[in-house]
C-alpha cells in the first residue's frame, strides 16, 4: 500500500499546524492508511504542493495546483470532525 | 498529563474586561511581556497575525481564541489565559469573514511546536470539552481554572486529589 503524503498548513505554520497534524495523523491510521504527515506556513504551501497527496489548511490558501486542499478547523475546535475526516479520505481515495 | 508548567497563575486573568479583541490582546501580551515570556516584538507580532491568521475558533460550548506569534518572538514557553467578563468578537479561524463571540482566550508563547506539542494537544482537548469550557467560563478564582485545566476530565479532579499529587 502506498504511503499517503499530507501537508498541514496554518499561518505561522506553529501552533493550529501541530494540533491539527497530530489529529489528523491519528484519524487516517486508525482507518488503516499508512501516512506521512507534515506541516509548514500557509505562505509555503502552494510551492510544496505538488509533493503532497492532500493538503489539510486551517486558513485560506494560495492557488496548491492539482493538489487537493481541505480546509479544516474542525479538529481545533471539536465540531464537525467526523464530517471532515469523511472528506480527508475520499480526497486520498484508496489506501 | 497537562504540562502544568505552563499554566502559571500569574498568567491568568478573570472577570477580564475589554472592549475589543485588540484590547484583550494588548493586556494579554503585555503580560507575558511584563514578566519575561516575550520580546517586545510580541504585541504587534501577534495583533498583525490576527488580522491575516484570525484565530476565534467556535466549539460546541464556548467561543475561544488562541492569539499566537512566530517563534522568534517568544523567550519561554507559557500560555496566558483570560476570562473575559463580556464576549468580544473575533473573526474566526479560516474563514476571517466570519465572527465568533469569544469568552476565553488562551494566548501561546511556543518556542518549539515539538517540544509543546502534549501542551497544543492538551487545550485542543479542553476546547472540545464543552462542559469544561462553560465552566471555565464562569470560573471566579485562578484555583479554579487551573484545577479545571490540568484535569483530564471532570472525573479525573477527583482521582487526583486522592492521589494527593499530579
Amino acid at each position: 500500500m502506498a504511503k499517503k503524503r499530507i501537508l498541514v498548513a496554518c499561518g505561522t505554520g506553529i501552533a493550529t499546524s501541530t494540533m491539527v497534524a497530530k489529529k489528523v495523523e491519528e484519524a487516517l491510521k486508525a482507518r488503516g492508511y499508512d501516512v506521512l504527515v507534515e506541516q509548514c506556513k500557509a505562505a509555503e504551501a502552494p510551492a510544496k504542493a505538488p509533493n503532497y497527496d492532500l493538503i489539510v489548511s486551517t486558513t485560506t490558501l494560495q492557488n496548491c495546483g492539482s493538489t487537493p486542499v481541505i480546509r479544516s478547523i474542525s479538529f481545533l475546535s471539536g465540531v464537525g470532525v467526523d464530517k471532515d475526516i469523511e472528506k480527508i479520505v475520499a480526497a486520498l481515495g484508496d489506501k | 498529563m497537562p504540562q502544568l508548567n505552563f499554566l502559571n497563575p500569574e498568567l491568568i486573568q478573570i472577570d477580564a474586561e475589554a472592549e475589543g479583541k485588540e484590547e484583550i490582546i494588548k493586556k494579554l501580551a503585555s503580560l507575558l511581556i511584563s514578566k519575561g515570556y516575550a520580546k517586545e516584538s510580541y504585541l504587534e507580532a501577534i495583533l498583525e497575525r490576527e488580522k491575516v491568521f484570525p484565530t476565534g475558533l467556535p466549539t460546541e460550548g464556548v467561543g475561544v481564541a488562541i492569539p499566537h506569534a512566530d517563534i522568534k518572538h517568544v523567550i519561554k514557553p507559557a500560555i496566558a489565559v483570560a476570562i473575559l467578563k463580556n464576549p468580544v468578537q473575533f473573526n474566526v479561524m479560516g474563514n476571517p469573514e466570519e465572527k465568533v463571540n469569544v469568552k476565553i482566550i488562551f494566548m501561546l508563547a511556543i518556542t518549539d511546536p515539538n517540544v509543546q506539542l502534549e501542551l497544543l494537544q492538551d487545550l485542543m482537548e479542553v476546547f472540545q470539552n464543552k462542559e469544561l469550557l462553560l465552566k471555565l467560563s464562569v470560573s471566579k478564582d485562578v484555583d479554579t481554572v487551573l484545577r479545571l485545566m490540568t484535569a483530564k476530565d471532570d472525573d479525573n479532579a477527583e482521582k487526583m486529589d486522592m492521589a494527593g499529587n499530579y
